[in-house]
């Protein structure tokens, strides 16, 4: 079955959280397929289990039950460090607050995962490249509290592309950001999405930023209501 | 990721919280620095007493009246006793024999007074304890044999008296009032690390001392009686000799000697004891602040965790392993501690050169010895201690799960 259709393949996902007496059904039996390529917006209300459903697609955490391919590659019960590996090599994150180490240059951020991942040689060369690649080539040295939110966030993509990931996962990339650069890191995501085919999923509360995309995937109470294939 | 570059993204986020990490390396700068010191002068002194114990002489046994408690009418030590010990045919590994008065008096020279130690000694006393004079000469058969008034000072002597060490011979000085000739000057021997300085001993004739100077209870006796051995491996030997011929001497039961018989082994080795518990005993008192120094880098350590947690979540997202996280934070900590290993051993070098000035200045002759051992021992130590204290932070922070760390405000 891991024909490999589908870059992302889930079966019955859910996610369960244990408050006190009271459990949480935060996600419920969520079978939800993207396939290589693609960009896709997931949305919902607050509380909807978009959050929960991003923390399984990006192997953060692991489902209650239920089962998760990526590329192939069965993820919803490896361990810890596994799991690590996969986000080092399979997913790159694009957070809402960007999440740079602030004290690094822009390269250093660019790379950390190159850093983890074990590559040693040409890592300058590959993070120039990345950062020249989101449009930060004179920025390169430059540290994080000395570049703009929208120019951070195009570390943060950089960061992202490094590995030459499967996915990119990107948790309201917009949402600290003014219209103008919002739209510009939307465009630069869209284009990346053109220009690489790489696969892009968005989690996201802003329609606008829904529109843009080629598929919305609508929450409600952990239930996909509208979108899955 | 290699080992250098670990190094280095440490000492990065070191020096991100300056005020911090040099409190926290001051910890272990204090610890490591009270260890060196202590070590150092402990080595120090027992390096002083050592001296100053082999300064007395070579191959020596020292023979002291008392003994065994069960003696009935034990009996002093006398000059025959020394006269039966010096005979080569009865006691073959004996080489030299001085028998000793000790006792103290007044010693005035013009205006000039000072009490010290005065010591009534043969003239093999020079052989045996390897003594020498700047000037004059040491003590005659023939002064023994005329009770005459004669003196040897020590340096320290003649410079409290004649402000001066030279050209004294022939002064008149007189010791608790009686008036006596200066023979000579006797070398320096410094030393003093324990009790006054030997530079400070007057020496008489021992027959003059006997009649005059040092009254004892029975005429003939003597404190105690030096005795050389021929050579470092006829020391047992001579000292069963000794042992036997008093024995005979006393007429004491077998078993139950009324004299006592030390070597300068012993007595070396009794005071390399009493130096290294001393030196562990200040060791140990200075190794409790290299432990408050290593409370010090974890309480710090868990700070930093605490407020890197996002940084460790996003670490974490882009596919740090826990080993990796574990190993960020205890490269750290061990960082702080070899920073302020460093550069406590420094001040320990530092608190160990003064204290050998303060001795020194204050008479007492110790000369702080910083080994190599105590240096590699620190540095190890303390890493150590980093690693140690570090290993909880460290772990706390390897096993923070990433959706909560990246969620942390």
């Amino acid at each position: 079955m891991n024909d490999n259709k589908w870059v992302i393949e889930t079966h019955h996902l859910s996610k369960i959280y244990q408050m006190g007496d009271v459990e949480v059904h935060a996600l419920r039996d969520v079978s939800l397929n993207i396939a290589p390529g693609e960009i896709v917006a997931i949305m919902g209300p607050s509380g909807s289990g978009k959050s929960t459903l991003m923390n399984l697609i990006g192997a953060l955490d692991r489902p209650t039950s239920g089962e998760y391919f990526l590329e192939g590659e069965r993820v919803s019960d490896l361990s810890d460090d596994q799991l690590a590996e996969v986000r080092n090599r399979k997913i790159g994150f694009v957070f809402q607050t960007f999440n740079l180490l602030p004290r690094a240059t822009a390269q250093a951020n660019v790379e950390l995962p190159m850093r983890y991942a074990g590559v040693s040689r040409g890592r300058r060369k590959q993070a120039r490249a990345a950062l020249e690649s989101v449009g930060l080539g004179d920025r390169i040295l430059h540290r994080p509290s000395e570049l703009s939110g929208g120019q951070q966030q195009r570390v943060a993509i950089a960061r992202a592309l490094v590995n030459d990931p499967a996915i990119i996962l990107a948790d309201e990339p917009t949402g600290n950001l003014d219209t103008k650069s919002g739209d510009e890191i939307m465009d630069l995501l869209l284009e990346l999405n053109a220009d690489r085919g790489t696969t892009i999923v968005v989690v996201t509360h802003d329609p606008e930023v829904g529109e843009r995309t080629q598929r919305i995937v609508k929450l409600r109470d952990g239930l996909v209501v509208e979108g899955d294939k | 990721m290699n080992f250098w570059q670990s190094f280095l993204e440490a000492l990065e986020s070191l020096t991100a919280n300056k005020m911090r990490s040099g409190l926290t390396i001051l910890g272990i700068v204090i610890g490591v620095g009270a260890v060196i010191a202590m070590l150092a002068i402990g080595t120090g002194a027992e390096n002083t007493i050592t001296g100053s114990i082999q300064g007395i002489g070579t191959n020596l046994l020292f023979v002291f009246r008392g003994g065994s408690d069960d003696v009935r009418n034990p009996k002093p030590l006398t000059l025959a006793d020394a006269s039966a010990i010096a005979d080569p045919f009865l006691a073959p590994s004996v080489s030299g024999v001085a028998p000793l008065l000790q006792g103290s008096g007044e010693i005035t020279y013009a205006s000039e007074s000072m009490t010290t130690s005065l010591v009534g000694a043969t003239p093999e006393y020079a052989s045996v304890r390897n003594y020498d004079v700047t000037e004059g000469e040491f003590i005659m058969e023939e002064h023994m044999l005329g009770r005459a008034s004669v003196a040897l000072l020590g340096p320290e002597v003649a410079r409290e008296l004649f402000g001066r060490t030279e050209a004294v011979v022939g002064e008149s000085i007189r010791i608790e009032g009686q008036p006596f000739r200066v023979i000579g000057i006797l070398e320096a021997k410094g030393g003093g690390g324990f009790g006054p300085s030997e530079d400070e001993n007057v020496i008489v004739p021992l027959t003059t001392a006997q009649a005059r100077l040092i009254r004892r209870s029975g005429r003939d006796r003597v404190d105690m009686i030096m005795v050389q051995a021929i050579t470092a491996d006829a020391i047992p030997q001579a000292s069963e000799e000794v042992a036997q011929i008093l024995r005979t001497r006393h007429r004491t039961a077998i078993g139950a000697d009324d004299f006592t018989i030390f070597t300068q082994q012993e007595f070396l080795d009794t005071f390399q004891t009493i130096t290294s518990v001393l030196t562990i005993f200040l060791g140990g008192i200075a190794g409790i602040s290299l432990l408050v120094g290593g409370i010090g880098i974890m309480n710090i350590m868990l700070v930093s965790v605490t407020e890197r947690t996002r940084e460790i979540g996003l670490r974490k997202a882009v596919g740090a392993r826990k080993r990796d996280i574990m190993i960020q934070f205890l490269t750290e900590s061990s960082t702080l501690s070899l920073i302020g290993g460093l550069i406590g051993i420094g001040l320990g070098w530092a608190i160990s050169a003064i204290v050998g000035q303060i001795a020194t200045a204050n008479d007492a002759d110790i000369n702080p010895v910083i080994g190599l051992d105590a240096v590699l021992l620190a540095t190890i130590f303390s890493t150590a201690v980093g690693l140690f204290f570090g290993i909880y932070p460290a772990n706390r922070a390897a096993n923070l799960e990433p959706v909560e760390a990246l969620r942390y405000e």
